[in-house]
């Protein structure tokens, strides 16, 4: 009698990559697991023994290594082991111990391949780097296209309905109870009813049309109408409703089409909500289109500031919309370079216009489009060669104060490093802009280019942009030929580095050290965009953005083939894990910042994470390869 | 509550009422039961095939209750193979009580089609041939056993089993800090098949399920030669 052991496919079911499984294959799985026990501190896999299972953990923890005992990995219940090897030659290549006493399932070869077959999520789960990555970027890339946002997403509460008996002041009293503008009315179920529901006592119902506010002045108080009037007898028997998995665009487009502006939203023939013609509206303006166009209205310094939260809102939206890093770093760098812009306009309607010509430049994260809802302003002034500070500067630093100021107000915090067009010394005109690029391109040491990093992302943002286009054109042309500049930036690129990855509650740390929380952005997307700008430079790239730099990097022969792709879906992960972050302090209205909290890990997303930090590992390795650095 | 006093029977007497048995008995399973079971007690344990089971019944007295379902996993030191576990699940002369219907998660409609225990006897001895039996507290299996034998084939029957129970008890009861922790007053550990499990950092799993005590029951022994035994310790110092 085959009977199915529920302790052991359950247990599989609630951990990735079982989880995306079938019962059936569960129940498959389950059933021919072998089971073995491992004492504490004894070994499960040897190095380069044969190896016939895949090696599922039930209980307690183990501690995978390279073939020199360098920690590799170190896993908990849940996790999987041993299928590097299954998709080799068998020859356990990471040998794994027990760290505790620990249960372990072992999963035969053929059931592994079969799983493979049968589930494109499993076969994507257990391809390690690369493949596993890139599925999950471009499965979130799909959903986006799939989805748009749908109509159920405004649904905020359930309809009030009431019995087309009730008299209509009955109905009005309702409404006014629950503040709601419009009532769903029920009768008998009739022989086919279009919209049905079932009460809490279990009795049929159907939904026969809709009373609004303005029924009740148009068909009851204009007709004469008595209180006493049943409802039943006011009501349209004519109901137009939407499906909940429609999108918002399509609740709009059915309210203009009928001039209507409440919208009863269905769940099959359940009604689960009214959708208001101004839910949507409030919806549409949290896009950060509606956003830029709005900055460019407002009349002065004050009223921008009052945006800050919707830049807030807008971010959110987008991060729930499924737009991925790209879209949601190019549209938060639009908007703060439209707040640039504004700031700048503003000054000078009331400064007048500048003496000479200047250009406002962008560093960092703007000038990569890459900005993030956690960030402060870095950003210079480039002006004209015929520049005199005696007579100019005045206007000047009185620009770059009202415009900084202007950002601090707006949510983009003071430099901390003074990278400001504040600071006379990134107030400079064209000339001096040249010779500090000269010193820095041209008589590199680590120390002296350890701050200046962020000023080989440049762009402009307002005013003469040749300006900042010479220098990026001057950096383009002379780091290539630079071998020390190169090799000085890898050195100062390679000072931070990736975790190993998570173990329960941890974070680890390669030499097995345990910490509580993870700086994403200076353990993962800073130090890859570091990677990416060297061989940008070092390839001549005049591109700014991380994505456009790997495009450039591909035309090249810098990078062995694939490597460019690691790279961008690695960063395109670690990203989209910090704006999921993010997401998730803005929504428990929590100031949000760069920190990854591991109970807030999923587990697949573990996984991810730990590829893309493997991956940037590898990469750092290469840098500190191709361009040594040794002080002369 | 009354129990059968079990016989404690060394090794050669084990051998000797094996070869008894075998030579007397008229039931061609038990023929085979009896031959299978003659293992030698030199044999070590991490060689031995072995066989863990468990039965859930209406009561504890193998006179007055019935057995409702049989589980059993082969295992051995290494592996335990869960695709050639059995299972039955055999409908009792008296109807289960709501208790016992939820306590064993078997319901009256797994029951309705089942087959009575006689029919299935042949099978479960003959799935149990050759292998050392692994239980958690003998006196029930072994008894059950012989209660259903002695009702199908008026034979008796008894054999050698390893009982995690007893060995977790000379491991926490009868060491000396298990006597000094009795004498200051404090209680025994327990040794029942989760709080045993628990002490070898074994996962929870839903008991009074004959597949999977029999499952939790295999884990548990490989936990305790692990822990306190050679893997080349003979078999019969660990039987009963």
């Amino acid at each position: 009698m085959e009977v199915e052991l529920l302790e052991i496919s359950q247990h599989l079911g609630r951990f990735a990559p079982f989880d995306a499984l079938s019962e059936e294959l569960l129940d498959e799985v389950a059933s021919h697991v072998e089971v073995s026990y491992f004492k504490a501190d004894t070994m499960i896999l040897e190095l380069d023994s044969m190896q016939t299972d895949l090696c599922y953990i039930r209980s307690g923890a183990v501690e995978v290594t390279r073939r020199n005992g360098e920690l590799y990995n170190l896993l908990g219940e849940g996790d999987i082991f041993g299928h590097f090897s299954l998709m080799r030659n068998h020859k356990v290549r990471f040998p794994a111990r027990a760290m505790e006493d620990s249960l372990i399932y072992f999963i035969p070869e053929s059931i592994f391949h079969k799983l493979c077959e049968a589930s494109d999520s499993f076969a994507d789960f257990v391809e390690v780097e690369r493949p596993r990555l890139e599925s999950t970027v471009e499965g979130q890339r799909r959903d986006n296209d799939m989805m748009g946002t749908r109509v159920r997403k405004l649904v905020n509460r359930y309809p009030v309905m009431i019995e087309a008996r009730a008299s209509v002041q009955k109905a009005a009293q309702q409404l006014s109870e629950f503040q709601a503008s419009a009532v769903l009315v029920l009768d008998e179920p009739g022989s086919s009813p279009r919209y049905s529901i079932k009460d809490s006592e279990g009795k049929a119902w159907q939904v026969i049309g809709i009373l609004t506010d303005t029924d009740f002045r148009k068909r009851v108080v204009a007709e004469g109408l008595s209180p006493d009037t049943p409802v039943g007898e006011v009501v349209r028997h004519r109901l137009i409703a939407i499906q909940s998995d429609e999108s918002v665009q399509e609740a709009m487009l059915c309210m203009l089409r009928n001039n209507i502006h409440h919208l009863p939203v269905m769940h099959r023939r359940a009604p689960v909500g009214i959708v208001h013609l101004s839910d949507i509206i409030r919806h549409e303006t949290q896009s950060s289109l509606y956003l830029v166009s709005s900055i460019f209205d407002q009349p002065s310094a004050e009223c921008l500031a009052r945006l800050a939260p919707d830049v807030q809102a807008a971010f959110v939206r987008m991060a729930q919309d499924g737009a991925d890093s790209q879209t949601v770093g190019k549209a938060l760098s639009t908007i703060g370079r439209s707040f640039t812009r504004r700031l700048l306009e503003l000054a000078e309607e009331e400064l007048g216009p500048p003496p000479v010509p200047y250009c406002f430049m962008a560093l960092g994260s703007m000038a990569r489009n890459e900005q993030s809802i956690v960030t402060d302003q870095d950003n210079a002034l480039v002006i004209s060669d015929r520049f005199d500070p005696a007579k100019h500067d005045e206007y000047f630093l009185e620009l770059a104060k009202r415009v900084s100021d202007g950002l601090a107000t707006c949510g983009y915090s003071y430099c901390k490093g003074d990278i400001m067009a504040t600071n006379q010394r990134w107030r400079q005109p064209l000339a001096v802009w040249k010779q500090y690029f000269r010193d820095w391109i041209e008589q590199p040491s680590p120390e002296g280019l350890l701050h200046s990093s962020i000023f080989f992302d440049l762009d402009p943002v307002c005013g003469e942009n040749s300006l900042v286009e010479e220098l990026q054109d001057q950096v383009a042309e002379m780091a290539p030929r630079n071998k020390r500049f190169l090799a000085a930036m890898a050195r100062n690129a390679l000072n931070r580095t990736p975790p190993l990855g998570f173990f329960r509650t941890f974070v680890m740390e390669k030499d097995g050290k345990r910490n509580n929380s993870i700086n994403l952005k200076r353990r993962g997307t800073a130090p890859m965009v570091d990677l990416i700008r060297i061989h940008a430079l070092a390839c001549g790239s005049r591109a700014q953005n991380s994505f456009d730099r790997l495009d450039d990097i591909d035309r090249t022969q810098l990078l062995a083939p694939g490597v460019s792709d690691k790279l961008r879906y690695a960063l395109e992960f670690l990203s989209m894990s910090r704006i999921r972050h993010q997401v998730i302090d803005l929504e428990q209205e929590q100031e949000p910042d760069n920190n990854i909290e591991p109970e807030n890990v999923s587990r697949s997303e573990r996984h991810h994470l730990k590829d893309a930090f493997q991956t940037l590992s590898n990469a750092q390795k290469f840098l500190k390869f191709r361009y040594p650095f040794s002080n002369r | 509550m009354p129990l059968i006093r079990p016989k404690t029977r060394s090794a050669s007497d084990w051998h000797d009422y094996l070869v008894q048995r075998r030579q007397q008995t008229q039931v061609s399973a038990l023929e085979d039961f009896f031959a299978g079971a003659d293992l030698s007690p030199i044999l070590p344990i991490e060689e031995a095939p072995m066989m863990a089971l468990d039965l859930e019944t209406t009561g504890l007295d193998p006179k007055r209750s019935e057995i409702v379902s049989i589980g059993m996993v082969p295992f051995s030191l290494s592996r335990i193979r869960v695709s050639e576990r059995r299972y039955w699940v055999v409908r009792p002369r008296r109807s289960l009580d709501a208790r016992s219907v939820t306590f064993h998660h078997i319901t009256h409609a797994d029951i309705e089609g089942a087959p009575r225990l006689d029919e299935v006897l042949e099978d479960v001895m003959r799935a149990m041939a050759g292998h050392l039996l692994v239980v958690h507290y003998r006196h029930i299996e072994r008894a059950f056993l012989d209660a259903a034998t002695r009702k199908a084939w008026r034979e008796s029957v008894s054999f050698p089993v390893i009982d995690t129970m007893s060995l977790e008890a000379r491991i926490h009861r009868q060491s000396w800090l298990a006597r000094l922790r009795r004498w200051s007053g404090r209680p025994p550990a327990s040794i029942r098949l989760h709080d045993s499990r628990t002490r070898y950092g074994l996962p929870h799993y839903h008991g009074h399920h004959a597949l999977n005590d029999a499952l939790a029951t295999a884990e548990l022994l490989q936990a305790q030669v692990a822990s306190h035994y050679a893997p080349e310790t003979p078999i019969g110092m660990l039987w009963s």
